[in-house]
């Protein structure tokens, strides 16, 4: 399902990554480990389309990301990931419900149905007509995890969403994602520094 | 939700900064419109009232006076000129026709004019209740004024000496409402109308009772001529001659009336500079606005384009936030100048009885829109091709 091979990039001739090969199958999950400033936002950003690589192959359900055009990459995303960032970001002048209708609209979808049980699954259904600004972090983390998993993705991106709790909470946060990725039937890449995660994942990797 | 909702979503979720942008819009757009609109309004009304009228004959004084009170009936009248040289001139062969007007009351601040029935005539006056009249003292009145003063046919209307409210009453001198004139949407509408007998009359008594010195006045007290020409090729000629040769006054209404509008002119050409730049300050205002709002929402444009929305689509929000707001000023501008007009129209009523009434769109005002367009347009490209270059990965690793 993922398959990248000698992935390299750098920022302005300065930055240098190169990437070790990844070879995922479909139905498993996996964690990417590493320090800070081995590349793996930038890694992230790879997979996600956000970026482009200098050299090598990234094959994500089977499509060659790198042949894609910046159009092309902007469609793909919207119909196959769901990305979960480390610090939860939101359209600010909409509310809970409305980010994820925007979300919606934007993948040509329009289906209330799917928002409520979504919502109503990660057990903040009631601030549904919050406007974001008003949530507790928890809560804006479980809206930004509703937001990667609304329009359905075949693929859950989660960069660093653990780094900033406590162990209780760190084991909370990865139980919810992992199910909601089971419950939507989705596969999951969670790329952190936090090694407390790798008791969770059957799979990963180190940068 | 779209991207045209959400445009409107970001604008009332930043109400104080997107309302200066508005109010300075608005400001710009209503002071023009409403200029446009006086202009085409009063100058629509002169022309309106001038009906053919190629020259005027009165008294020696300011020819703009003469053409104000003859005419338009808002000004006072230079002084009278005695029948009997009014009948030379209009007995010239040049002149095609002539109607001779005399001034010397009014009933409640409206004037009473003694006139031949052509006068009547020329304004395409038509009576709508009662009859001509056909004695001295019967008077026709118009419409503005019956329906403001609510006089009924049959009504005895004692007039005061003069043009204003205040002149002495004259006791001896009740006029009978004969007739009352339809709306003719001209100045006849705010004048009460008698036979020039009527008026000769009235001031012969009261002079003789009151002024015995004048005995110069026969029965010509108070006159004033406008005359038509046959031909316009005399226009330029007959009034030089008439100035010249006579102690009389000719005055040309079309030139008289270009001269006051070009003094109009400068103060509202001055205006309208001011609101255009006006204008130009809510361009920059609504620029400034949009790009700081764009650096503050740098990373929910960046969330928006990671749920797969394209950059066109980014843009796109960006000019329509732009556009609603300087649309809407446009719209909101429109009704502040219609409701000036409503305010100058009325205080217009007030001292002048002329109103002004017209709520259609000009087409200059067409051209407004689209400067509103435009601004709109203009102001939103920078931050609408800076969030369509913005490189949003780089926005996500410095979050």
């Amino acid at each position: 399902m993922l398959k990248t091979k000698e992935v390299e990039f750098n920022y302005d001739n300065q930055m240098f990554f190169k990437f070790q090969n990844i070879d995922l199958n479909s139905n498993e999950n996996l964690l990417i480990i590493g320090e800070s400033g081995v590349g793996k936002t930038t890694l992230m950003h790879l997979l996600a389309g956000l970026l482009k690589s200098n050299s090598g192959s990234i094959k994500l359900f089977d499509k060659e990301l790198n042949q894609m055009s910046s159009y092309q990459l902007d469609s793909f995303r919207k119909n196959n990931i769901g990305i979960v960032f480390q610090r939860p970001h939101f359209v600010n002048s909409l509310t809970v419900k409305e980010n994820l209708q925007l979300a919606q609209y934007i993948a040509n979808k329009n289906d209330n149905t799917r928002i409520e049980s979504i919502l109503k699954n990660l057990n903040i259904f009631e601030k549904s007509n919050k406007k974001t600004n008003q949530l507790s972090q928890g809560e804006k983390q479980r809206v930004s995890i509703a937001l990667a998993i609304v329009n359905s993705p075949k693929l859950i991106l989660a960069d660093e969403p653990t780094s900033s709790l406590d162990d209780n909470n760190c084991s909370k946060v990865i139980k919810l994602l992992k199910k909601q990725a089971t419950d939507f039937g989705a596969q999951l890449i969670v790329i952190t520094h936090d090694s407390r995660l790798k008791k969770h994942f059957k799979k990963s990797i180190e940068l | 939700m779209n991207i045209f909702k959400l445009s409107i979503k970001n604008i009332f979720n930043k109400p104080l900064s997107s309302s200066i942008s508005l109010a300075l819009l608005v400001l710009g757009v209503g002071i023009i419109s409403l200029l446009l609109q006086l202009n085409t309004l009063i100058k629509d009304q002169m022309d309106n009232n001038l009906r053919g009228i190629d020259m005027v004959v009165g008294a020696k004084g300011s020819p703009l006076q003469l053409i104000l009170s003859s005419v338009y009936h808002i000004d006072s009248p230079t002084g009278n000129i005695s029948l009997a040289e009014a009948e030379t001139i209009s007995n010239n062969r040049m002149v095609g026709s002539s109607i001779k007007i005399l001034y010397g009351d009014n009933y409640k601040g409206f004037r009473i004019v003694g006139a031949e029935k052509k006068f009547i005539e020329l304004y395409k006056g038509v009576i709508k209740e009662g009859k001509d009249w056909d004695n001295p003292y019967e008077v026709l009145v118009g419409s503005k004024v019956y329906e403001k003063l609510k006089i009924n046919l049959g009504d005895e209307l004692i007039s005061s000496h003069g043009l204003r409210e205040t002149g002495q009453s004259h006791d001896e001198g009740t006029f009978k409402v004969v007739g009352l004139l339809k709306p003719s949407n001209s100045v006849i509408d705010q004048l009460i109308i008698t036979s020039p007998q009527s008026v000769w009359d009235i001031h012969e008594t009261h002079d003789h009772d009151e002024h015995e010195n004048e005995h110069e006045h026969e029965h010509d007290n108070r006159e004033i001529t406008a005359i038509k020409f046959k031909s316009p090729m005399n226009i330029i000629q007959f009034p030089r001659q008439i100035n010249e040769n006579t102690n009389l006054q000719a005055a040309v209404p079309s030139y008289e009336i270009s001269r006051l509008f070009k003094l109009f002119g400068f103060g509202i050409e001055t205006l309208s500079y001011l609101a255009y730049l006006i204008i130009i300050v809510s361009g920059f205002s609504l620029f400034i606005n949009l790009f700081n709002s764009m650096r503050e929402r740098k990373y929910e444009m960046a969330l928006i384009r990671t749920l797969g929305a394209s950059r066109f689509q980014l843009s796109t929000m960006i000019i329509f936030e732009s556009l609603v707001l300087t649309i809407s000023g446009f719209i909101l501008g429109l009704l502040f100048s219609r409701f000036g007009v409503m305010f100058v129209s009325s205080l217009m009523e007030e001292s002048i009885n002329y109103n002004l009434n017209s709520l259609k769109i000009l087409n200059e005002e067409y051209w407004l829109l689209g400067l509103s367009v435009l601004i709109g347009v203009v102001s939103s490209l920078i931050p609408a091709i800076q969030v369509y270059k913005m490189n949003i990965s780089k926005i996500l690793a410095d979050a």
